[in-house]
């Protein structure tokens, strides 16, 4: 139920922002909106898809503080990338890495995929069970992705919310 | 004050152009087409988000900048799925990633030491 309404509130903020009506003078296009939105829920809550995926509302403040933390790898990753290719002896060594994703659920496991891709000079290949194949521009980059910090960091966001009892919805 | 907002927002945007081309660069320069999603990789992360944060900057504090705020959200969320179908159906496919001396790359099995707590 949390989740349902979340999701409603969510997906409500959106429609304001979008719309950019906040006044209750325009109430044909905040009526619309609200029916929409009623609408939307329903139909997810019947497709049983408002879970810890669809709505994961208990990864909360902390994926903000780990999002911070990506953008400034990702910002040093373009940066490396982006000397290796304007570099004239093109500094390049790929390589393929088999790593461990230690999530133990399937969301921690997308969100580091999904973090390694993002990242310039490493992208993920197959996510299978827990093992992660991934493709390196250099080997430096692989070793350093090898090291493990972005998993660990992963694996603390998703352990902060995994406490919440399953079927909390 | 102006001055600043200008000089900023263009200092962004020629930034996120830089980027950007340094992306179409890569993709001319680069061997083989794992390598090349690492140029494109440069484009959608720090090309894209520059020139957007440059824009924003330009628009202010308004539904302009909110928008493109949800834009970046997007290609932040979108990017890196694609890649992943892309890279995946190459896996499927067998096409074997190789080097810039035309051998294929080695796979380096770091599963049991990478996830020490």
């Amino acid at each position: 139920m949390a989740r349902a309404l979340s999701l409603g509130i969510v997906l409500f903020a959106t429609w304001m922002l979008l719309s950019g009506e906040f006044s209750i003078d325009h109430g044909l296009v905040l009526g619309l909106g609200i029916a929409s939105v009623i609408f939307v829920v329903l139909i997810a809550v019947r497709m049983d898809v408002v879970d810890h995926e669809g709505a994961p509302i208990h990864l909360k403040l902390r994926f903000l503080g780990y999002w911070l933390w990506l953008l400034a790898e990702i910002v040093k990753a373009s940066i490396d990338v982006t000397k290796r290719i304007w570099s004239p002896s093109l500094p390049i060594s790929p390589t393929m890495y088999i790593l461990k994703a230690s999530q133990p659920g399937e969301l921690g496991q997308v969100i580091y995929a999904n973090s390694i891709t993002l990242t310039p000079g490493t992208v993920t290949i197959r996510l299978d069970g827990g093992d992660i194949l991934v493709h390196a521009i250099a080997r430096e980059v692989g070793e350093d992705l090898a090291g493990g910090e972005m998993d660990r960091r992963v694996t603390r966001l998703e352990a902060s919310g995994i406490k919440m009892p399953e079927g909390a919805k | 004050m102006e001055l600043l907002v200008n000089g900023l927002s263009w200092a962004l945007l020629m930034g996120g152009c830089f980027f950007i081309i340094t992306g179409g660069v890569g993709l001319l320069r680069l061997p083989d087409i794992y390598t090349r999603m690492h140029a494109s990789g440069v484009t959608d992360t720090l090309g894209a988000g520059m020139f957007l944060c440059g824009l924003m900057v330009q628009g202010g504090l308004s539904m302009v900048t909110v928008k493109l705020l949800l834009i970046l959200v997007f290609i932040l969320f979108t990017s890196p799925t694609a890649t992943y179908a892309l890279a995946n159906a190459l896996h499927g496919g067998d096409i074997k990633p190789v080097g810039r001396d035309g051998r294929f790359s080695e796979t380096i099995d770091k599963r049991g030491e990478s996830s020490k707590p």
